[in-house]
């Protein structure tokens, strides 16, 4: 791993089969990532962003080639290893906002601190990140009675709660109009300034990419151009 | 917080859960009612039984416990009572069952009466004419006879003439001629009742009546009700058991159907809580914790339908006894628990085996 690297990538390749047949998703990557870096992954639609997230978020296996993250090899890791990771080492950031509907804006952050067996902990981090985000007056709304700016950054305070090495951000203004992606860029922009958290966003936006991130990487038919 | 999202995903569709619930409880309550009306019938004969004050039967040598004949000779009660001076009184009766788990019982009601220590009768007066019935409370009020009324036993019609307490011996009685006739039971009795002067006598007695009247089966009132408790619940075991058998059934392929459909609706939640790190223990947990509160509301629920149950036979079906047996209610609950366990099993599996990549990619 490349000193202050966070996440080290080599030569990774993934490979589906679908229908008895071999799809190619990535085809040889190789990326470093250094810690407290805001990175934006562009690319179109199958260029393999978001397989490149799955992988690194320990949610997919790759199928050859090299993934660390904080130190860890993730084609080593067993099922319940990479259950570990994503519990405190990565955070996610969905496109979709991914809440739960039957809990409050609290308690879908706190969730995440009772999976990674956390809860109670870190309450001046809570505080803290509430505070970045400016939702503090809205945790105890369901998801429905938020707009969709104010779900993402409920799910931005979620990611973050755990106190993770990286946050992955998979198109994170994908579902938002422009008023509100602005306002979830410059969140992420914000914590990564702030307190120097790590971000990889993947995204198809080449103007969120060059709003927020020191560095763009694109992405084209499973390579990196 | 774990409690919190179990609770809220179950109250997040109340009409599945409340049927859920309601299917769980009736579980319960079938299995408690059942219990409850076998040992219920079995306890009220029993009662029955022992209102007669005897000491000792006497019996045809039979192998079941209803009997349907009269082979016993009228004059063997003078006959005893003349051998034996520790023997205080000794009546025969003869018994008919048509059918319908009720007996008809032919008594001469001077000696029933004496025997028996005196028995209440709160409205009218015994028979004195052949075709006259006496009934106890529980039967006039099952089949809303009053006296005066008539009753058709035998297919043929019998005035109600009296009405008597309840727990002594039968629920219908007509006179022992009455019944000899239309039997064709002359000068017989189905069963021989004995009192004895000395009750702690009667294992004695027994031995030596046995030697006289070898072909009769001879048995101490107290050794029948307990050889006809043990062989009924025997008996009853087996149909209880094919119905607990079925609402257990029931029971799990409702909670399955329910977790199951509950899981597939939840599919994405549970691919975000994967995400965000939940393990396979974790996400199982709360569908098996879901299964748990329902179980649990449905076993509460199950047992106020039952002693509402038990309020209805009482008044609609006042012939039928039901007794809800504490240790039947706790068994039922641990069935229930037990089958609602295994029917969300293969939802929890299911849960728990999610990959959260395929759910979040194309959900």
């Amino acid at each position: 791993m490349a000193s202050g690297a966070i996440i080290e990538i080599q030569d990774l390749k993934k490979t589906y089969r679908l229908g008895g047949v071999d799809v190619p998703a990535l085809r040889g990557v190789s990326l470093s990532i250094a810690a407290g870096e805001f990175i934006a992954v562009l690319g179109p639609s199958g260029s393999g962003k978001s397989t490149l997230f799955h992988i690194i978020g320990g949610m997919l296996a790759p199928s050859s080639g090299s993934v660390q993250v904080a130190g860890l090899e993730l084609s080593s890791l067993s099922d319940s290893q990479r259950t570990d990771l994503r519990k405190t080492t990565v955070g996610f950031v969905f496109q979709r906002f991914n809440l739960l509907p039957t809990l409050n804006a609290e308690e879908n952050i706190r969730i995440a601190q009772h999976v990674a067996g956390l809860a109670g902990t870190n309450e001046k981090h809570f505080d803290h990140v509430i505070r970045i985000l400016g939702i503090a007056h809205r945790l105890r709304h369901k998801p429905y009675a938020l707009s969709g700016g104010e779900q993402q950054r409920v799910a931005i305070a979620r990611a973050l709660v755990n106190k993770p090495r990286i946050v992955l951000a998979d198109e994170p203004t994908g579902n938002l109009d422009s008023e509100n992606s602005l306002a979830v860029l410059d969140a992420l922009k914000s914590l990564n300034e702030k307190i120097g958290q790590t971000v990889l966003m993947i995204t198809h936006d080449s103007e969120a990419a060059d709003y927020c991130a020191r560095r763009v990487v694109r992405m084209n038919d499973g390579r990196i151009v | 917080m774990v409690q919190r999202l179990v609770l809220r995903n179950l109250f997040h569709r109340p009409v599945r859960t409340g049927l859920t619930i309601l299917a769980v409880a009736v579980e319960v309550m079938m299995i408690v009612l059942m219990v409850g009306v076998s040992e219920g019938l079995l306890r009220d004969s029993l009662r029955r039984t022992r209102g007669v004050g005897a000491d000792i039967l006497i019996r045809p040598e039979i192998s079941g416990r209803t009997i349907t004949t009269a082979d016993i000779s009228e004059k063997l009660p003078g006959i005893l009572m003349d051998r034996f001076p520790e023997i205080r009184s000794a009546m025969g009766a003869t018994v008919f069952t048509p059918g319908n788990l009720q007996t008809i019982t032919g008594v001469d009601w001077e000696r029933f009466d004496a025997m028996a220590g005196g028995i209440v009768i709160f409205e009218g007066r015994t028979y004195r004419a052949p075709y006259e019935a006496i009934v106890d409370e529980v039967y006039a009020r099952q089949e809303q006879v009053s006296v005066g009324g008539t009753i058709e036993l035998m297919s043929h019609e019998f005035e109600v003439v009296g009405i008597v307490e309840t727990g002594k011996m039968s629920r219908v009685f007509i006179p022992l001629e009455t019944m000899a006739d239309l039997q064709g039971w002359q000068g017989r009795f189905s069963q021989l009742y004995v009192k004895l002067n000395e009750p702690s006598r009667a294992r004695a007695l027994i031995d030596e009546l046995r030697t006289l009247l070898p072909n009769r089966h001879i048995i101490s009132v107290e050794d029948f009700l307990a050889l006809t408790a043990a062989s009924v619940r025997q008996l009853s075991s087996q149909f209880v058991n094919v119905i607990i058998s079925i609402a257990v059934a029931i029971g799990f392929i409702v909670v399955m159907l329910a977790m199951y459909t509950a899981i597939l609706e939840r599919t994405r939640e549970i691919g975000i809580l994967k995400a965000i790190g939940a393990s396979k223990s974790f996400i199982g947990s709360i569908v098996l914790r879901e299964t748990l509160v329902i179980s649990f509301l449905g076993i509460l629920l199950g047992y106020v339908l039952s002693v509402l149950g038990e309020q209805l036979v009482a008044i609609r079906y006042p012939l039928v006894s039901v007794v809800l047996l504490p240790d039947w209610m706790l068994w039922a609950a641990l069935l229930t628990i037990a089958g609602s366990i295994a029917g969300a099993s293969y939802p929890a599996w299911k849960a728990a085996s999610a990959d959260p990549c395929e759910i979040l990619s194309y959900e």
